[in-house]
């Protein structure tokens, strides 16, 4: 296969991937956030909670369908764009694939329409186990896709004969060296997005004028949440990161933009990473501190990327990796100054202008985040598809040059499109529902 | 008998179970998306709330019967995938468009809603015509040329006027007053079409696949097969007079057997899709790759199996209570 219909085939995947997660990093934690806001109403018996209820059902029911159509489209790539995929490693992906569909869709799709316009026609507690449901099934989907995932990144639990993987033990599969922390991972990080959408939308419908207690509910929630999940998210991360060194140290060396074996490596705040001249151009860097990280000690040695022989491309992970952590802190900031801002029950009605517009900046903070967090994972495997077993390229199918342009160009302009439509759709619905917000308080003013 | 001879026997029928319910279940809320533009504003909003609890799940179908030919028969799934990479491409297009527009509809402003449902119809229509070629391709064994393009075409246009028959009926069942009238009237319409592209994909595929040809004209199987081309016969003639019938009874206010159109539609579909199982099993990709040398190993179809049988009564039971749930006339949707 040439080199450029690769290339343009890993495009091709990539977009569809990275299309495609926006969304399940929205629903598998805002379908609990829901379910929060449900049992608070049945404990409460307060409707802010239900009317914060009844305005993010509808931005989950739109994440779910365009995460539902853009799952549909994966289903489908495997076989046209990766043929070798399944033929090499078949007994164990299929299962795990099959699984997801089985116990996990079908739960998450067959409970949503009883969820989203089911309240009239059953019963309250069964419309809360509906949410429930659907809530479970989204994280069991996560729960296989990721182990799928981790495996491919640190593979267990498997035999090599003729050429295609054996299972030898299911659970040494499943739960892989870095499964436990990429699952943990993923699940903070939708916690996190959700969060950040949570506070910056409503932050958006106070700046429009909407002061609804379901509003300022959904806003204090956001920041707390945030506020909570962000110093978890980090020790996690730190974690992955060991495990990382331990299981892929060439991707290691990577993110940090370690060329050369070294004791004493520093943290780069900055560089431009050469793979002409196998260094660092530009670097800045703060002396000791990646050692310090990485091996909890400063004059710790990091293998560099000269120990292996094949390793991934430096600068798109190293970049991917800063942008990730940049965010993150930025994230910690935020939530951190919001809750303090909203403690002891301060009303989120009283929050300065400016930390509302800001709010609304770090909307989908949390996107910006998780993409580049699977950069770092997915470019940082390369050149392999499963570490130590298949590579990208071998697994490519036959598909020639111009036709995965053509669909390549037709899923972006079509993805652009959704994206935008998307994002306005969010947005306008906070509009009107601060307009109508607004519209019943003053009718409240005009009866008293 | 063993297990590598009977697993990928299994697995061919439950992909077919996958493939079939979705047919049955997506044809119908594709088949409201096509009729959508004939409707006004109102008629609009009740079509797309009858088929709103239900499309998410529905579309669930063709993700098991992919993910299963992947699974299942992988070596099958980059063959037939890569056959049709232009027909997928444009179905999947056409499915996030529609499914897309569904939601947009509701939620955008209201000067964009036209647009949305033109996008709803269009996709609809686009996913429907792109199944039905993707089925003209794969039972011509993926021929080359003008003829076999043509059949490819003529297979897209029967399945939306079959898809289009569905949601006609699905709506009957759903509706009533003014909006179901007109559902009345266009089945009436798709009845003609789908009889004909089932008539004209009966009597072609014979033709430019002879192997085919040969499955069915042979003695004793041609008697087995008899009762499918009657059984067809028999149901378009059912329609044929219910459905005026109905139209009367309406228009007085009586929709007793409302439900009759939709039950036979979905008989002629099984009829039709267990004569296309007949044709093609125990090929995969017909003409080149039977269902045993396109198995996964049988390690990995023993766990997907154990898995299934688990937990396919369940999905069909909890299936079931959703559509339970939501059973007699649609009512408007809404998010409380």
């Amino acid at each position: 296969m040439e080199l450029d219909a690769l290339a343009l085939a890993r495009s091709q995947f990539a977009a569809n991937i990275s299309f495609h997660i926006l969304f399940p990093s929205i629903n598998i934690a805002l379908a609990w956030v829901l379910l929060f806001f449900k049992l608070r109403y049945l404990r409460t018996g307060r409707q802010a909670w239900m009317d914060a209820y009844g305005f993010w059902v509808k931005i989950f029911a739109l994440s779910f369908a365009l995460g539902v159509v853009s799952g549909v489209t994966m289903s489908f790539q495997f076989g046209t764009n990766w043929p070798g995929y399944m033929q090499t490693v078949g007994n164990i992906a299929g299962p795990l694939l099959a699984y997801e569909i089985l116990t996990a869709f079908f739960l998450e799709a067959g409970f949503l329409g009883i969820m989203l316009f089911g309240r009239p026609r059953v019963s309250e507690r069964v419309h809360t186990f509906a949410t429930l449901l659907v809530a479970f099934g989204n994280s069991l989907s996560a729960f296989w896709i990721i182990a799928l995932n981790s495996w491919m990144q640190t593979p267990a639990g498997f035999v090599m004969k003729d050429g295609r993987a054996h299972v030898s033990d299911w659970l040494q599969v499943i739960f892989n060296p870095s499964m436990p922390y990429r699952l943990t991972h993923m699940l903070l990080a939708s916690g996190l997005t959700v969060a950040f959408l949570l506070a910056g939308l409503s932050a958006y419908r106070q700046l429009k004028g909407d002061r609804s207690a379901g509003n300022g509910a959904a806003l204090k929630t956001g920041v707390r949440l945030a506020a909570l999940l962000i110093p978890l998210q980090i020790l996690v991360g730190d974690a992955h990161g060991l495990n990382t060194m331990e299981h892929q140290p060439a991707k290691l060396a990577a993110i940090e933009g370690v060329w050369h074996t070294e004791r004493g490596a520093p943290l780069l705040l900055f560089a431009l990473p050469n793979a002409d001249t196998q260094r660092n151009d530009y670097a800045v860097g703060i002396p000791h501190l990646a050692s310090l990280i990485i091996k909890h000690d400063p004059d710790g040695e990091i293998r560099g990327l000269n120990e292996f022989a094949q390793h991934p491309p430096v600068a798109k992970v190293f970049w991917s990796f800063r942008v990730m952590v940049g965010v993150g802190v930025l994230m910690l900031l935020t939530a951190w100054f919001g809750a303090w801002q909203l403690r002891r029950d301060r009303p989120a009605a009283r929050l300065d202008r400016r930390l509302l517009c800001w709010l609304v900046g770090m909307t989908f903070a949390g996107w910006v985040a998780t993409l580049a967090g699977w950069y770092v994972t997915e470019i940082g495997r390369q050149p392999w598809l499963v570490t130590g077993v298949l590579t990208t390229a071998q697994a490519a199918g036959q598909a020639t040059t111009s036709m995965v342009a053509g669909s390549l160009l037709t899923y972006l302009a079509l993805y652009a499109g959704l994206l935008l439509a998307y994002v306005s759709v969010l947005f306008h619905l906070a509009k009107k529902a601060a307009g109508q917000a607004d519209a019943a308080v003053v009718l409240q003013e005009v009866q008293v | 008998m063993n297990a590598a001879y009977w697993l990928p026997v299994i697995f061919a029928g439950l992909m077919g179970l996958a493939m079939l319910v979705y047919v049955v279940l997506d044809g119908f809320d594709l088949g409201v998306g096509l009729l959508l533009p004939l409707a006004d504003d109102a008629g609009k909003d009740r079509m797309v709330a009858s088929i709103g609890p239900f499309w998410d799940a529905n579309e669930t179908w063709l993700v098991l019967g992919a993910g299963l030919l992947l699974v299942a028969f992988p070596m099958a799934h980059g063959v037939v995938f890569g056959a049709l990479y232009i027909p997928v491409l444009l179905m999947l297009v056409g499915l996030i468009l529609r499914g897309v527009a569904f939601d947009f509809r509701v939620k955008a402003r209201d000067p964009h809603r036209p647009w949305w449902n033109a996008i709803f119809a269009l996709g609809s229509l686009l996913a429907s015509l792109a199944q039905g070629v993707m089925l003209g391709r794969y039972l011509t064994g993926f021929a080359e040329g003008v003829l076999p393009w043509l059949f490819a075409l003529l297979v897209g246009a029967g399945l939306s006027a079959a898809y289009a028959l569905l949601g006609a009926c699905w709506l009957i069942m759903k509706t009533d007053g003014r909006l179901q009238a007109r559902a009345i009237g266009w089945a009436r319409h798709s009845v003609a079409g789908a009889a004909l592209a089932v008539l004209l994909v009966t009597g072609v595929t014979p033709l430019v696949n002879p192997a085919i040809a040969a499955k069915w004209f042979a003695l004793p199987q041609l008697f087995l097969l008899l009762p499918l081309p009657l059984g067809t016969v028999a149901l378009f003639a059912l329609q044929l007079i219910i459905l005026p019938r109905l139209a009367r009874r309406q228009a007085v206010g009586n929709d007793r057997y409302c439900w009759l159109p939709f039950a036979a539609t979905v008989g002629i579909v099984l009829l039709a899709f267990w004569g296309l199982a007949y044709s093609v099993f125990p090929q995969v990709v017909i003409g080149r790759m039977d269902i045993w040398q396109a198995a996964s190993d049988p390690e990995a179809l023993w766990i997907i199996l154990w898995g299934a049988l688990l937990v396919l009564p369940c999905i069909i039971a909890y299936t079931a209570f959703a559509y339970r749930v939501f059973w007699g006339k649609a009512d408007s949707l809404s998010y409380q």
